[in-house]
């Protein structure tokens, strides 16, 4: 384990009952990153979590957090250094939002800082006009608040956050986000489990893909998106799409592909573009849209998924014909 | 292990109880009707109404008693020795009852609520030992038994003194013997009935099922009071003391065995292969 990873989980497999949850399990979450853990519904994400913290210990395999082992007599260490938010908030109903926050500022030691601490920690999640009231007629999004601050309250090197903006509104969510996004500029290593995948946008430092308990891949998603999409993309959409059937001919053009009217061209640099445009004007051709192919953290999601041959049951889209979709067909060529 | 934190648990369960009133409102309820209401409405009945009729035959009953208890009894009218008989050796056994109901109630809850309600996670994942949240969890469900016991025989012993007292001489309640059995005997017997409904707790689905199966393990606890109304115990020398000890010794051992039952696989509610 090298200075720079602060969990590494090596080859980790787990049973309940007969039912395998984890199948050689590999993640490294570097320092000071947010790392991902993408997956559907039952992949593995909270048992994942779980094994982190020493909560579980793993059926075969190794994990180390902070150079430790969770399982061993260093477990009080490492769940010492961890802020967990799970994906129900954990939170006790009869009690008020401040008890609950006590409680864990007791359980973590923070003898006289704890009044302080809770303060601040309420305040940094908009929560401290609440902290009077019982938790019980706490909506959601304040749920999910309350556990956010009770996380961070010990000053945890490492969170970890299960689906922490399951069940919020929109505007709660971005909300959430940004704050999670704020506490790595305080330092803090983030590990999210996630399968919203709107979410993991733009806040992934690395992402795991995660199914079945296994880890499908990971990296960084720029990484991830060169691997699958290594040469620049362009999705050209006409009145009559088999007139663009020509392009596939062009020297510029490294691959084309057309489902319906729009076409997915490969090339090997974007500065091609007015080119292929201009050939296309050139024949009368109507254009009516242009659009370079930007692959989202969704479209190396679904592309990762398919590579691996998902079941129909897990709802892998379909290529489609129409739109940016077309880009999953192209993946599924590349895969094969 | 570390003691700070395992107050945290016990105190934070105990503040939940008391915000729970649907839980204690009852429960002083039935604790007034076992250490006052009854005893009242009874003793006062026999010792000032003075029903001839039922007052011979409960005290033709008393000589069922054993004779170590006979002599015990108080008094020189019947009305006194009913109130006396009835005060030590009736209801005073069978109030013994509540704050067993009490401890096991809350003791059948604990850990399989966490469980339930989804906190069991956020305790799994904190620095907290099994042993420091079984012991916190065991504090929690034996203070609201103890608590019970000593204002309910506070005030069961006003009652019983200011009803009957004035007909035997003078205040007699807790006797010599009720002192060793509520400080000596019943502890034990209420850790015991703990340890294994906590252990229950930690394995048992639901609180619903933790709270039926409590109901068996509290008959130890159940057969003390007998023995007290029957006299079997409460008249026999030195036994209390010699139950006492041997009570003290399995609770000891059983406490400490109830530790290895909470997990934190179990407060998770997940079962690994």
């Amino acid at each position: 384990m090298t200075d720079d990873q602060i969990v590494q989980v090596a080859g980790v497999s787990q049973w309940f009952g007969d039912v395998q949850a984890l199948t050689n399990l590999t993640i490294e979450v570097p320092k000071g990153s947010i790392s991902v853990l993408l997956g559907p519904n039952g992949a593995g994400k909270t048992t994942a979590i779980r094994m982190i913290t020493g909560a579980l210990s793993p059926g075969e395999g190794s994990v180390r957090v902070f150079g430790l082992d969770p399982v061993s007599s260093d477990g009080e260490e490492v769940r010492r250094r961890c802020g967990v938010v799970s994906a129900k908030p954990s939170l006790y109903d009869r009690l008020s939002g401040w008890d609950n926050l006590r409680y864990s500022a007791e359980l973590y030691g923070l003898g006289r800082r704890a009044d302080s601490r809770i303060e601040e920690a309420a305040g940094q999640f908009g929560i401290d006009a609440a902290l009077d009231l019982q938790v019980g007629g706490y909506s959601t999004g304040m749920k999910t608040r309350l556990a956010l601050a009770r996380s961070i309250l010990h000053g945890p090197d490492l969170l970890l956050l299960d689906e922490p903006t399951s069940g919020l509104d929109p505007e709660s969510a971005v909300i959430v986000l940004e704050l999670i996004r704020q506490m790595t500029g305080e330092g803090r290593t983030v590990l999210l489990c996630t399968h919203l995948l709107l979410e993991a946008e733009g806040l992934a430092d690395e992402i795991v893909v995660m199914q079945h308990g296994t880890s499908l891949l990971s990296g960084r998603p720029d990484e991830l998106a060169q691997r699958y999409w290594p040469s620049p993309q362009v999705h050209v959409t006409s009145e009559a799409g088999s007139d663009m059937d020509f392009l596939a001919q062009l020297p510029a053009v490294a691959a084309y592909e057309r489902h319906g009217n729009t076409a997915t061209i490969d090339l090997p640099d974007l500065s091609q573009v007015p080119e292929l445009v201009e050939a296309l004007v050139r024949r009368n051709i109507r254009i009516t849209s242009v659009a370079p192919f930007t692959p989202t953290l969704e479209d190396l999601y679904f592309a990762v998924r398919r590579e691996q041959g998902s079941t129909s049951d897990e709802a892998v889209p379909p290529p489609s014909t129409t739109g940016r979709p077309a880009r999953r067909s192209r993946v599924a060529q590349m895969a094969r | 292990m570390n003691w700070s934190r395992t107050m945290t648990v016990a105190r934070t369960d105990l503040k939940q109880l008391i915000q729970a009133r649907d839980f204690w409102i009852p429960m002083v309820t039935l604790g007034s009707f076992f250490f006052a209401i009854i005893p009242f409405i009874l003793l006062i009945t026999i010792t000032r109404i003075g029903n001839v009729d039922v007052v011979s035959q409960i005290s033709a009953a008393l000589d069922a008693l054993p004779q170590s208890a006979q002599d015990q009894i108080q008094g020189t009218t019947p009305e006194a020795q009913t109130g006396y008989a009835l005060a030590v050796f009736l209801f005073a056994p069978v109030a013994v009852i509540v704050p067993l109901t009490i401890s096991t109630a809350v003791g059948a809850a604990t850990i399989v609520g966490e469980r339930e309600k989804g906190t069991g996670e956020f305790l799994a994942h904190s620095p907290a030992s099994a042993k420091e949240i079984y012991v916190g969890k065991l504090i929690a469900s034996l203070v609201p038994g103890y608590v019970t016991t000593a204002i309910g025989f506070g005030v069961y012993s006003l009652i019983v003194n200011l009803v009957v007292g004035p007909e035997v001489g003078g205040w007699f309640f807790p006797t010599a013997q009720w002192w060793l059995m509520i400080l000596w005997v019943l502890p034990p017997f209420l850790a015991i009935c703990l340890s294994l409904v906590l252990r229950l707790s930690a394995k048992v689905k639901s609180t619903a099922a933790a709270q039926q199966a409590s109901g068996l393990v509290s008959l130890p606890l159940i057969m003390i009071a007998y023995s007290q109304s029957t006299g079997v115990l409460f008249g026999a020398g030195y036994m209390p003391i010699i139950v006492g000890a041997v009570a003290w010794i399995i609770a000891l051992w059983s406490l400490s065995r109830g530790v290895r039952s909470v997990t934190r696989q179990r407060l998770l509610g997940v079962a690994t292969a």
